[in-house]
């Protein structure tokens, strides 16, 4: 919402002071400032010129000479890229010497070849307009007396003024008005606000025709439509609109298209009541029906679409029940304003939000009219006001008004005084505000608050909310209007102390140590964001599972990712085709699974990942162990197969106390040459939600032997098919509680094996808590260990 | 002959004090010590001597034995120290070849601000709560007092989820549901933030991204007023920042909280920073979540940590957050 200072004076005569200290008040107010800008203030230098010749420059087409009498009576010669003036136009000119308002020092220099004294300046370059492309013409704006080399502010008359540009929340119809921003400004300083009078002389109302006699409303829906106002206005020409009403609708970001069009922006920018005239000659015995649509209607609007409607959408029909216009959204066709237009019928009312906002929604048809209604417009005084206020512009225009309104009422919300206790408001707040200091703030932006003494003492409130604020309902929003007025700024700090103690869950703090154990592990953490292009899981060996978006920014971030392959693969390419090949990351995050059956939400779980570009297998699973230790998962075990995406022979499932938890290996070298990433890459993907959440080793001490150990070294001829895990499962099961450690020294494969097979070394370690082992019970259990492996594994031991 | 093996002793003396090598130091101790030196040979002949001089003799030659003995273990010492440095000098490293062999990993930048975030106020009391990003209207929107007519739905930009009915599954594009699922979940007091990732449906540049992340705090017990979000606000603002810099509570509208505000903070050129929203929890909220309003009051506030990130490390493009590039990872 744009507004200027010169404006709001018109409502609250005394606001003043530093534009900079009111805008602090405006965002104090929660009319954020967000851009604030001094105008009337032309470039120091610019001055009234007039053109006295216009020539082509010998050796360039896009710029023109043209000579100048900057007030002195001389001709300066110019280049200049426009070619909008005449011989004898007013122009601003700015003489060498001059600092634009963008820092720039007009010089006087040589364009091909010929002199340049100075510049002719476009609106834009002044800030009077935002035309860049021709220079400003000023013969109509000139004020009498004016003068060749006078000053162009007092040339053309220019004020100073202030223009806001404020950020208005949807919880403030009020103030997407300019005399709703002035009351709330008007309260914050103590000045007095008050309306202008808006009514007419005599002469511009015809006493012979009513507005009652000419026109028929009939509100059908009272739920739809809280008030429908209409009247007729005759003699109506659409021209151009005054400068000072177009100059404001500049300055408020609105283009001036004719006086009519411009009236009705006018008096919504300024009161906040949007409105709509139709063609009266388009509306058949001046009769208006206000409903709901029919499933099926449709209507072709102003901008020439044809709308299907549903039941839910507002409409305007004629006698004839014709849909004719959408209301509070868009105009129909039929009954546009054009050129011919003589007479026009002129309607204010008031709309259900929610309905309007619904329509809105639908047809994504937002504009500066719906988007009041649907915050909530004022169905009070303010409708007569701003039927007044166009009423008296057009017949400033030569229109003439008939006598009166039609006037129709439909539901509106309840006024009826609200108890708001002063105690709630200060206990939310945290302030010891009186009820009599309460309603002070209340009043003085327009709502009625009394002061109720009850039997025993307790001074509340009975606010009366006023009919600008459909927003506000309830006891927190009217505390809300308070903390406004009182300040924020003047609310004492406290900090409240709770009885509970803070702290990170178990599950946050063993993710942290999870992060830092791989970043000793030399990986760096990456952060994709989650969303994957349509066939990116199939390119990863994966299943095409992934939840998809309803309205993907771009279709490359339109599924859902289901693991965190696809991403760190494509990080991994990025980074190789950046020279960095052998990277080193991992991610913890986010991945969306389909559905589980009666869910509506994805089953969303949190992983682990971890790709080591240029690593094998065993570098994944010393990853892996680094994670088993840090967490104290209990019985981890590598199930053989190739899970999906993975080396068909170098991968296994990993499974955690019985349950399967992830994978390990490495990447599937179809699925990296699908994504681009050369080398090998060491994969490690583990569904670590479900491993916090899950069962951990027993915190309970083993006791430490004080008796001698005994080392024993087995080999075993073992065939590629029997795991390693395998055999030092049946060596432990064998070695019971005397095997206190077991180590897999060496792996052997090539001369003097059979093919298929490698030899496995372990460095057995048995110790006894109880007693030192003989010579005897040590060549017991070593036998025990050698019948076990080669009863269950058909292996030898090798000699 | 004591004479003649004090000249001897004293030869040795100066032979040791020469020796070069651990074998010659051997043929030495051989030569003075051994069976067949004049010592010991001087010494099988005590026995022959007469009683008064035996002993008188017999004190010399353990003298001179003793003497020679130390001169041998201090040519050992020498020689051994030698035989060290010589060892020492083989095995020099210049250890700055080393420099930079071992790598450690970095956290990304979001961890490292959200873990500071979530530091400063489990120092203030609060616990850390986590919800799921893929959300229903009911939590994203309904639940936080939003319905579905309400303007204020089209300003979250939200990407919807192909999954239920049109617009009922999305992206959460705020970590307010969190609010909603703790307070279903656990009774007052609540003292909790919320960080995590949130959607818009933003395209990707320098400021923007799709998918960034926020931290949210809820605050629920008796008697909480606007006065201690303030103060909150204030207190993490100097455990964060640090204690010169201010922060200004400025009315705002939000659906899921009465009184509104967004809170800023003060830059060291005396202008202020938008940081977040904030305000007092909506009663609708608290009933929504079968909590009485009039037994209980709350606050919540709200603001982004990628941003944090940016403004830490000066970054000028904030998609570095995403790239993954390791060259950019690797800075911190």
């Amino acid at each position: 919402m744009k507004v200027t200072l010169s404006w709001l004076r018109e409502f609250a005569p005394d606001i003043d002071g530093d534009p900079v200290e009111l805008s602090e008040t405006l965002s104090a107010l929660g009319l954020t400032v967000e851009e604030m800008t001094l105008i009337g203030e032309t470039v120091d230098g610019v001055v009234l010129a007039k053109v006295l010749d216009l020539r082509a420059h010998p050796r360039a087409d896009k710029i023109q000479l043209v000579d100048v009498d900057a007030g002195d009576g001389k001709a300066q010669q110019v280049c200049c890229g426009a070619f909008n003036m005449a011989v004898g136009d007013l122009i601003p000119f700015a003489a060498p010497g001059t600092v634009m308002g963008n820092g720039l020092e007009i010089q006087q220099r040589k364009m091909r070849g010929e002199v340049s004294a100075g510049m002719c300046c476009s609106g834009a370059e002044l800030g009077l307009s935002d035309d860049h492309e021709g220079i400003l013409v000023l013969n109509d704006r000139v004020v009498p007396g004016a003068e060749l080399g006078m000053g162009l502010g007092a040339a053309i008359g220019l004020e100073a003024d202030v223009l806001w540009d404020l950020e208005v929340n949807a919880n403030r119809p009020d103030a997407m008005s300019v005399a709703g921003v002035a009351r709330d400004l008007a309260a914050a300083l103590g000045v007095d606000f008050a309306y202008p009078d808006f009514s007419i002389d005599t002469g511009g109302y015809s006493e012979a025709e009513a507005a009652e006699e000419l026109l028929t409303v009939e509100i059908l829906d009272p739920t739809l439509c809280g008030r429908f106002v209409a009247t007729v206005l005759r003699g109506i020409t659409v021209g151009t609109s005054p400068q000072w009403l177009a100059d404001r609708l500049i300055l408020a970001g609105m283009r001036p298209l004719n006086s009519i069009v411009d009236i009705s922006n006018y008096v919504m920018l300024e009161l906040g009541q949007p409105n709509h005239t139709f063609d009266l000659a388009a509306v058949p015995d001046g009769h208006l029906r206000v409903r709901r649509a029919v499933p099926g209607e449709t209507l072709t609007t102003l901008d020439g679409r044809e709308r299907e409607l549903i039941a839910n959408d507002g409409v305007i029909t004629n006698n004839s029940d014709e849909v004719i216009s959408m209301a509070g959204v868009m105009g129909g066709a039929t009954t546009e304003i054009s050129e011919e237009t003589t007479d026009v019928l002129l309607e204010m009312a008031w709309w259900d939000p929610p309905t309007i906002s619904r329509t809105v929604k639908r047809l994504n048809l937002v504009s500066e009219a719906s988007n009041r209604f649907r915050r909530g417009a004022d169905w009070g005084e303010n409708i007569d006001r701003s039927m007044q206020r166009f009423i008296q512009l057009a017949t400033q225009l030569g229109a003439t008004a008939v006598r009166g309104f039609v006037d129709v009422a439909g539901d509106t919300p309840d006024r009826t005084p609200l108890a708001v206790r002063s105690a709630k408001i200060n206990g939310l707040l945290g302030t010891d505000l009186s009820a009599a200091s309460m309603a002070g703030h209340l009043a003085s932006i327009g709502f009625g608050a009394d002061v109720v003494v009850s039997d025993s003492g307790v001074a509340d409130l009975a606010v009366t909310i006023p009919t600008w604020r459909w927003d506000t309902e309830t006891e927190t929003d009217v505390a809300e209007e308070v903390a406004r007025l009182y300040g924020y700024d003047n609310i004492a700090r406290t900090v409240p102390r709770g009885e509970l103690a803070g702290g990170l869950s178990d599950y946050q703090v063993r993710r942290r140590l999870v992060r830092q154990v791989l970043v000793g592990f030399g990986c760096d953490e990456t952060f994709p964001m989650p969303f994957l292009a349509p066939g990116d899981l199939l390119k990863a060996g994966l299943a095409d599972n992934g939840v998809t978006l309803t309205n993907p920014l771009v279709s490359e971030q339109s599924v859902l990712r289901t693991s965190l392959l696809p991403g760190q693969l494509k990080a991994i390419a990025y980074n190789q085709s950046h020279r960095c090949a052998e990277v080193r990351f991992f991610e913890i995050d986010h991945v969306y699974l389909p559905p589980l059956p009666d869910q509506l939400l994805p089953d969303e779980r949190e992983y682990l990942a971890v790709a080591l570009a240029g690593s094998e297998a065993p570098e994944a699973v010393a990853a892996l162990d680094l994670i088993e230790r840090e967490l104290g998962l209990p019985n981890v075990v590598l199930r053989s197969g190739s899970p999906p995406g993975l080396h068909a022979t170098r991968s296994a499932e990993v499974v955690v106390a019985g349950r399967s938890a992830g994978v390990v290996g490495e990447v599937d070298p179809l699925v990296l040459e699908n994504y681009g990433v050369t080398g090998r890459v060491a994969w490690l993907e583990l569904d670590l939600g479900a491993l916090l959440d899950g069962p951990r080793r027993s915190h309970k001490y083993a006791p430490v032997s004080k008796y001698p150990s005994s080392d024993i070294d087995l080999a075993f001829e073992v065939p590629d098919e029997v795991a390693a895990s395998a055999v030092e499962s049946s060596l432990r099961k064998a070695g019971q509680d005397l095997l206190t450690d077991i180590e897999l020294f060496d792996v052997y494969r090539g001369e003097g094996l059979p093919t298929g097979t490698r030899s496995l070394a372990y460095r057995l370690r048995f110790q006894a808590q109880d007693h030192t082992l003989t010579d005897a019970e040590v060549a017991d259990v070593r036998q025990a260990c050698i019948d076990t492996v080669s009863k269950r594994h058909g292996v030898s031991l090798r000699s | 002959m004591i004479e003649t093996l004090r000249s001897t002793a004293a030869e040795a003396q100066a032979r040791l004090a020469e020796v070069a090598d651990l074998d010659a130091l051997a043929q030495l101790d051989v030569e003075f010590l051994g069976k067949k030196s004049a010592l010991t040979l001087a010494k099988r002949q005590l026995g022959s001597l007469a009683p008064e001089q035996r002993r008188a003799t017999g004190q010399a030659l353990n003298e001179i034995r003793a003497e020679i003995e130390g001169a041998v273990g201090a040519a050992r010492d020498r020689l051994a120290r030698a035989a060290l440095s010589e060892q020492l000098e083989a095995e020099r490293l210049d250890l700055t070849e080393f420099r930079g062999t071992a790598r450690r990993g970095s956290l990304h930048l979001v961890t490292q601000a959200r873990d500071r975030l979530e530091d400063v106020f489990v120092g203030m009391g609060f616990t850390v709560a986590e919800g799921p990003e893929v959300e229903s209207a009911w939590y994203n929107f309904e639940a936080l007092n939003i319905p579905e007519w309400h303007p204020a739905r089209g300003s979250f930009d939200t990407i919807f989820v192909n999954l239920g009915e049109p617009e009922e599954v999305m992206l959460r594009s705020h970590t307010s549901p969190v609010q909603i699922r703790t307070m279903e979940n656990q009774k007052p007091p609540i003292y909790i933030v919320a960080p995590g990732r949130t959607f818009r449906t933003d395209t990707a540049d320098a400021t923007h991204l799709p998918a960034f992340n926020q931290i949210e705090g809820l605050v629920v017990d008796r008697g909480i007023t606007m006065g201690d979000l303030a103060g909150t606000i204030d207190e993490f603002v100097h455990a964060f920042f640090g204690g010169d810099v201010k922060s200004r509570l400025r009315p705002s509208y939000f659906p899921f909280t009465e009184p509104s505000a967004e809170f800023d903070i003060s830059r060291a050129d005396g202008t202020w920073l938008e940081l977040g929203g904030c305000g007092m929890v909506h009663p609708n909220v608290l009933r929504n979540c079968g909590i009485d309003p009039e037994e209980w009051q709350g606050f919540a506030f709200g603001f982004g940590i990628d941003r944090l990130a940016v403004m830490r490390h000066e970054l000028d493009d904030i998609r570095e957050l995403v790239n993954n590039d390791v060259r950019f990872l690797r800075q911190f």
